[in-house]
């Protein structure tokens, strides 16, 4: 089997066993990288020396024992929203031109921790804002799985390089769906952990309250192991959750797990081929012992309006330390203080972010506070109830992801509001700060990867991990792969 | 016409904690530009805070003692404005549930007490500091004092005029000094004052327009821009024009004040809760904690001194008002039991010597209770007063031990009838002139011939001693 197709805990089980060096591991992925990434454009910076110098230095250590971890000398890449001590993170935006921290984001510093080799940083949309990864200021990502189809976002360019095998298994982060879009879009494994589980100090926020750290990986193996390194409890996080980090245990039996499948996510604007393809995965569920049962949600109607309006209100205060006095981009000609943050920020962001910053700055504004912010707050509370509500009925809910499969390069981003419709599916959870996960469970008819949601209650990772393990134990979607391009086809 | 003056305070105190508000760096006060910072305090992106809780326990202390309700449900929110010394572009601080509420402190004016009530207290972060270099022409930022912990205490508008706001801010000080919460140099800007001003025709019940002074560095300079704001308005509103609402720089060099931004201009703050901390809450046992490990508080010392000791009141307002005096007063009684005494020493004396020597009263640095032992030296007639003051200045400037450096400089009084006999007879001797003149009936010269004694016998004798036995030896010539 080609090195770049296996798993990251077979590689990591090659490595301990001997089999495989960290090194040589480490080289065929910055070769693989090389090869394909002119296709499909996953990585904004591959750090390939210090990867080198990395692999060797762990290599040591797992030689002399010190490194344990299943996913010790595995190559790995990390979305460009999470600080790396002195490697460019740009968060896909020009206002971020140059800017290398001098501290790396606590996930990525467990990793590391750990053993694992960073190959480099993942392209996105500009500050996370976008499902298509077209806002990025480094330009377009392609989905493997198309021609000209974009491979969903935020976090496409870490969707993009497990399904291109670039990498073995990628961070992201969601806070409406940035993880679960585009792994189902590029058929593979995603999850967004219960706000709180993982820290998210050295993650540039996008909105506070909803932004999450998450694995993407080729299985729900793959994921668990990665998810046991990174949660666990961050004093520098006020909000990281006081517990040990998660350990998870995949038995394959889910007899007599109640899935609930929410009626108002398989109405109108579902394409057909996306909602045939969850109902026959929720009937594979059903063999498989778990017990399925349809149920109504109306509040979930609520969702998008409350999720604009708290994310933007979030992001246009998280985003004003952006103003060329410090670092990053500065307007090089400006009259006076005033002139330097107009022009700095109007030069240094784009659209999508501009757009989403005009929105906060106005639902927060005097007057406009309860009319929108308060009360964005106050249907949050209520979907987090209902959330509740379903959670006494069923250990997990089970919807389609996305309405679609996905879209052509170009098609969504001249229609904001569509794009927003789009995240239908996945901003409630993030609402209710619940843990999710994305698994692939078929393709269209044009052969686009489709994913199902599980979704459970807080800190239920191991209950919904169990699920898509079942799954995935007994469906072989996640172990497809695209016909890859390489550079000179490209 | 007549005006009424309502005055009301915003005061910002910054906290000694050792460190930050939600970062480990120290709050010390100078150090070189930007090295008391992290990423963290200099709001790169991705950072988080991390809530300082000793914060929290200074807040509790000053509320209760400023008789605040403590609010247990804590939460911070962001105050949006765009400025360079501000990295985040927000500053961290509470508007929706201020720590502490509805307090009071009294204040006592012209022998009549006034409580002036708090509105709220609440915790919030400082920010940087802007420097102007004329050599280049440019501003630097300095992110030193940047998430340094701050209290405002805002009051409501109780004041009438400058000097209940000067006693107000005394009372105040001395309330945050005693209760170890801030050191409170308004020269290193650790407090700092807004003035809420506005003014009214005797016998109307509407409040004029206000106006806000930011900024202002000592209590002198206050009590000058409250009387300088206040005629402003007042000339204004006779000359028939209007008072705007505004915040004024006030510039103590030019003793007056100019605007620095009109409401029109005011920012949209755009404050909503701050996502990156989650609330605190303060049980009922944190608060009786602190309620118990409440130092005496100001006026229950003052009351105490005058009931136990029976001191003037004067004095003990002035002794009580600073936590440093009563360090001192309450050292030196303890070593000699003479509150009287040490009372009058520290009026007298270390005063004296702490303005001569321009040092401030927290900076005074010696081994107080040798101010005690000074005293029973004196009480014991082993050294008199006049020695005493020469030897206290000596303690007050290089902290010697009064008793032994009373002895290794020969200082003790001579009590020893015989000598001070001895040196009386030969100063009569070599005064013939002044002896005649007393002859003839000039009482005075007996001053001029106490002082050469005194000279002769190096201060050191009991002055009573030696004008007793002068008298006995001019009558018996």
């Amino acid at each position: 089997m080609e090195l770049s197709k296996m798993t990251a805990l077979e590689i990591g089980s090659k490595i301990k066993a001997k089999e495989l060096g960290v090194v040589e591991v480490t080289k065929a992925a910055l070769e693989n990288i090389e090869k394909t990434d002119k296709a499909y454009r996953a990585f904004v910076t591959v750090c390939g020396e210090k990867a080198l110098t990395q692999a060797e230095k762990i290599q040591k250590g797992i030689d002399d024992g010190t490194l344990t971890s299943p996913l010790a000398g595995v190559p790995m890449a990390v979305k460009d929203n999470m600080c790396t001590e002195g490697v460019l993170t740009t968060c896909a935006s020009k206002i971020l031109t140059g800017f290398k921290p001098t501290y790396s984001s606590t996930a990525v510093r467990k990793l590391e921790d750990a053993g694992a080799v960073i190959l480099g940083k993942l392209n996105m949309d500009e500050f996370a804002m976008g499902s298509t990864t077209e806002t990025s200021v480094h330009g377009v990502t392609v989905n493997p799985w198309g021609e000209n189809r974009a491979p969903g976002g935020s976090s496409g360019g870490s969707a993009v390089a497990v399904a291109a095998d670039e990498a073995y298994y990628t961070l992201g982060s969601d806070t409406g769906g940035s993880i679960r879009q585009p792994a189902a879009f590029c058929g593979v494994t995603g999850l967004k952990p219960t706000y709180g589980t993982v820290s998210r100090y050295g993650l540039i926020a996008y909105a506070s309250s909803l932004d999450q750290i998450g694995p993407i990986g080729k299985n729900v193996e793959d994921i668990a192991e990665v998810l046991s390194v990174i949660s666990g409890h961050d004093p520098k996080d006020s909000t990281s959750v006081k517990q040990d980090s998660i350990k998870i245990t995949l038995d394959n039996n889910i007899k007599g797990k109640r899935i609930g499948l929410p009626k108002d996510y398989f109405g109108e604007g579902l394409n057909s081929e996306v909602k045939a393809s969850v109902l026959a995965a929720a009937k594979k569920l059903e063999e498989l012992g778990a017990i399925v049962e349809e149920f109504e949600m109306p509040e979930l109607q609520y969702a998008i309006p409350a999720y604009y309006i708290i994310a933007c209100a979030e992001a246009s205060s998280n985003l004003s330390r952006f103003d060329g006095v410090k670092y990053g981009y500065a307007s090089p000609e400006f009259k006076d203080l005033t002139d330097l943050y107009y022009k700095s920020r109007s030069e240094g962001f784009g659209m999508e972010v501009k757009r989403r910053i005009m929105i906060g700055a106005f639902v927060l504004s005097s007057g406009y506070y309860d009319a929108y912010y308060k009360k964005a707050l106050q249907v949050k509370a209520i979907i987090k109830q209902s959330f509740d509500r379903a959670f006494e009925k069923y250990d997990c809910i089970l919807s389609p992801t996305a309405p679609t499969t996905a879209l052509k390069i170009g098609e969504n981003l001249s229609d904001p509001l569509k794009m927003y419709l789009g995240d239908i599916y996945t901003v409630s959870v993030n609402l209710a700060g619940l843990p999710s996960m994305v698994v692939p469970c078929g393709f269209d008819s044009q052969g686009l990867p489709i994913g199902l949601q599980l979704t459970g209650k807080a800190f239920s990772e191991n209950e919904i991990m169990n699920v898509g393990y079942a799954f995935q134990q007994s469906t072989d979607y996640h172990t497809k792969k695209p016909v890859l391009k390489t550079g000179k086809e490209a | 016409m007549e005006f009424l003056t309502t005055l009301g305070l915003e005061v910002h105190t910054e906290l000694s904690t050792k460190t930050k508000i939600f970062c480990g760096c120290t709050t010390e006060f100078g150090g070189d530009p930007n090295t008391h910072v992290c990423e963290v305090c200099t709001g790169m992106p991705g950072t988080l805070p991390v809530l300082n809780e000793q914060v929290v326990e200074y807040a509790i202390r000053v509320g209760l003692a400023t008789n605040c309700e403590i609010t247990q449900y804590n939460k911070f929110d962001r105050k949006n404005y765009f400025y360079p010394d501000l990295p985040k572009a927000y500053q961290v601080s509470q508007l929706y549930a201020p720590i502490c509420q509805n307090g009071h402190i009294d204040i006592e004016v012209g022998g009549v007490t006034k409580s002036i009530r708090i509105k709220e207290i609440h915790m919030e972060e400082d920010a940087g500091k802007l420097i102007h270099d004329p050599w280049d022409d440019c501003t630097l930022v300095d992110y030193n004092r940047c998430g340094v912990p701050l209290l405002e205490i805002v009051s409501e508008p109780d004041f009438c005029n400058g000097e209940e706001v000067i006693a107000y801010l005394t009372k105040l000080k001395s309330i945050l000094q005693y209760t170890d919460v801030s050191d409170c140099k308004m020269e290193q800007g650790s407090l700092r004052a807004d003035v809420n001003l506005s003014v009214r025709p005797v016998g109307t019940d509407e409040l004029g327009t206000r106006t806000e002074m930011k900024n202002i560095n000592s209590f002198k300079a206050i009590a000058r821009a409250i009387e300088g704001e206040r005629k402003r308005q007042i000339e204004l509103i006779e000359e028939g024009k209007k008072v705007v609402q505004e915040t004024r720089r006030w510039d103590d060099n030019k003793g007056s004040s100019f605007a620095m931004r009109s409401k029109e201009n005011a920012q949209d703050y755009r404050y909503f809760p701050e996502p990156d901390l989650v609330p605190i809450e303060i049980s009922d046992e944190w608060i009786e904690r602190v309620r118990g490990e409440l130092p005496e508080l100001p006026d229950a010392k003052k009351k105490r001194y005058i009931a136990d000791y029976g001191l003037p009141e004067y004095d003990v307002d002035i002794i009580t008002g600073s936590k440093f005096l009563v360090k001192i007063f309450e050292e030196a009684l303890e070593a000699c039991g003479e509150a009287k005494e040490v009372s009058n020493w520290i009026m007298g004396e270390v005063l004296r010597l702490a303005t001569d020597t321009s040092t401030d009263v927290e900076d005074i640095n010696f081994t107080f209770a040798n101010l005690g032992k000074l005293i029973l030296l004196v009480k014991n007639n082993v050294v008199n007063r006049g020695t005493a003051k020469e030897v206290f200045e000596k303690m007050f400037k290089e902290n010697v031990e009064p008793e032994k450096y009373i002895k290794d400089n020969g200082l003790e009084m001579v009590n020893d009838d015989g000598a001070v006999r001895e040196v009386v007879l030969a100063v009569l001797q070599a005064n013939p002139k002044s002896v005649a003149e007393f002859k003839e009936g000039n009482d005075k010269v007996t001053r001029f011939l106490m002082g050469q004694c005194m000279k002769q016998l190096k201060g050191k004798a009991d002055p009573a001693t030696v004008n007793t036995v002068i008298d006995e030896e001019l009558a018996k010539l």
